[in-house]
């Protein structure tokens, strides 16, 4: 049996009927972590020791005791506060940062009875479309060890392509979970804003970011939302979701109306994408489900205003990062205001400086109305350009990221046209709508995601049609890697 | 299009330092990133309300119940410079 091809609802289930033991479960994976993880370099650091201490305790609870995931392995993105982990969400200015708490969802998958394998690289502070900007070293797609595995939760995707976990929690603030699962041939779903807690997760902009799952198959994205989803009284912007999440059965999509975005078609995306795309609706419209085009007039101008929007929280929520309270210090300073600017110089890279520039930039007495004004009513027009929409159709379907994975350095001097490859994703955060991406097809050789956004709390829908959606198109390959093959 | 003036005091209000031969660059970045963002003018927003929060939400209320936080030792363990419980940083300039 191929345990390391398997789902984490497969898992699960070996689990329960005895046929694997949770110890033998985590050394499979932490081998795979040891044969690939050299090329792939997802994780920042292994628990290994912590992971086959949890194993060997699950093996000797009574089975009629256990918990539903009790010796499920996972992976979490770098910047979701783990007690005893460092948490440095991939910046050198949190270096031997140690978080006294849980996050919320860390708290939540640890009731469950999952075991921490390790954490994963990410852009710093999640600024980044590759998983390049890391303080700490580059991931590689599994599908193309030259290529960028997307970002901010580039560790995340590549981790689970690659099958070092069977699924990992990442964060998405303008695509950074949709956008590396497209790119890395994964699952990747970003909840409603307010359905995750995010207490514990490290700021990046506060009215964007959203914790969600990224698995190998819809069903396991269910399962791992229905886990981490719920109010927090800790997070006060967290609501919850109205039901549980139920495994998704359906495969027919008889009588349900998608939105196909006229903005996304043209020359928006490159051709493969668009011939994916287009095989996706076909299947979508075989199933039963009938697709209309509709008009998002807005959505080109969302990431202008995401790119006001997303620098003015990071740069009040990274004012935080001053090297008096945790993280580095620079050394050898005459006075306080010195040590802020120094310690704030060294500890932060380039990107995440541009970014805390352009957020004080727009911020600034004389400024603010030009442009963070501008933009928060700009995020209104958005909003109504999907209630319109939604009024219209069910959900809406569109390419993931407008190209396939790049090569890494191919951008790294062009930050607009980093910038724009979260064209798709960037306007559903400005409107707090879920969205999953799943993987359509493939493009020379590589991963091409397909999206589907549905209205606020609709993510029972969304993951039944994404399910349909991904039974009929039935992608099996898997990235050929390592002397394991998955 | 940013003047090298405006960015010197950016960076004072951001609290970074930028080394000579790296400013020309920042400078020539953020009047790009900057001139797109601009393109918002464009855009007919009379009349248009903002929007902070895509979920509306007012007045979330929660029990004032007194419950236990981090203990002082736990809450400072990551200070770079901690001394008999409090921070230790330079002195004011």
């Amino acid at each position: 049996m191929n345990v390391l091809g398997l789902s984490a609802v497969e898992c699960r289930a070996l689990l329960e009927s005895r046929d694997l033991s949770a110890l033998e479960l985590v050394t499979l994976y932490l081998d795979r972590i040891n044969a690939v993880d050299g090329d792939v370099r997802a994780f920042l650091a292994v628990d290994a020791e912590g992971a086959l201490r949890r194993a060997a305790e699950v093996d000797a609870i009574d089975p009629a005791q256990r918990r539903p995931w009790d010796g499920v392995p996972i992976a979490l993105k770098d910047v979701l506060c783990v007690e005893g982990w460092e948490t440095t969400c991939g910046s050198r200015i949190l270096a031997g940062y140690r978080p006294p708490y849980d996050a919320t969802a860390v708290a939540k998958l640890r009731e469950a009875g999952l075991i921490f394998l390790g954490r994963l690289n990410m852009d710093e502070f999640a600024m980044g479309s590759s998983t390049e900007n890391s303080g700490y070293h580059v991931t590689h797609n599994p599908w193309d060890l030259e290529r960028v595995p997307g970002g901010s939760s580039g560790g995340s995707a590549a981790c689970v392509a690659a099958a070092e976990a069977p699924w990992a929690l990442g964060t998405d603030t303008g695509g950074s979970i949709r956008q590396p699962a497209s790119l890395c041939g994964v699952v990747g779903m970003k909840p409603t804003y307010g359905a995750v807690s995010r207490y514990g997760l490290v700021a990046f902009a506060s009215s964007l970011d959203q914790i969600g799952p990224l698995t190998r198959s819809v069903t396991d994205a269910a399962a791992l939302l229905d886990i981490i989803a719920g109010h927090d009284p800790r997070d006060s912007t967290s609501i919850g979701l109205p039901e549980p999440i139920r495994l998704p059965t359906e495969t027919d999509l008889t009588g349900t109306r998608f939105g196909v975005v006229t903005e996304y078609m043209g020359d928006a995306c490159e051709p493969g994408v668009r011939q994916v795309f287009h095989d996706a609706v076909a299947a979508v419209t075989a199933l039963g489900g009938q697709c209309e085009e509709v008009s998002l007039p807005s959505v080109e101008k969302g990431i202008a205003a995401y790119y006001i929007i997303a620098p003015a929280e990071a740069s009040s929520n990274l004012a935080r990062f001053d090297g008096v309270r945790y993280g580095h210090r620079a050394a050898h300073s005459d006075d306080l205001l010195e040590m802020y600017t120094r310690t704030r110089s060294e500890g932060f890279g380039a990107e995440v400086k541009r970014r805390i520039m352009i957020g004080t930039y727009v911020l600034s007495s004389g400024y603010y109305e030009a442009y963070y004004g501008q933009a928060q009513k700009t995020r209104t027009l958005i909003m109504r350009d999907f209630e319109r929409a939604f009024a219209q159709v069910d959900f809406l379907i569109s390419p993931t990221s407008p190209t396939v994975a790049f090569k890494v350095g191919e951008r790294t001097d062009d930050h607009l046209a980093m910038y724009l490859s979260d064209l798709c994703t960037i306007p559903v955060n400005l409107a707090g709508l879920p969205g999953i991406s799943l993987p359509g097809g493939f493009s020379g050789g590589l991963p091409v995601g397909v999206q589907i956004v549905g209205p606020h709390f609709s993510e029972q829908g969304l993951i039944d049609v994404a399910y349909a959606l991904e039974q009929r198109l039935d992608i099996r390959a898997r990235p050929a890697l390592g002397e394991v093959r998955p | 299009m940013i003047t090298r003036a405006e960015v010197e005091h950016i960076a004072r209000l951001s609290r970074l330092h930028f080394e000579e031969q790296e400013m020309e660059r920042l400078r020539q970045d953020l009047s790009l990133i900057l001139d797109y963002v601009q393109t918002l003018g464009e855009l007919d927003l009379t009349g248009v309300p903002p929007t902070a929060h895509a979920v509306a939400l007012k007045n979330v209320f929660r029990p004032d119940e007194p419950r236990p936080g981090l203990e002082q030792s736990v809450a400072m363990a990551n200070g770079p410079h901690v001394e008999r419980g409090q921070f230790l940083v330079p002195r004011i300039g």
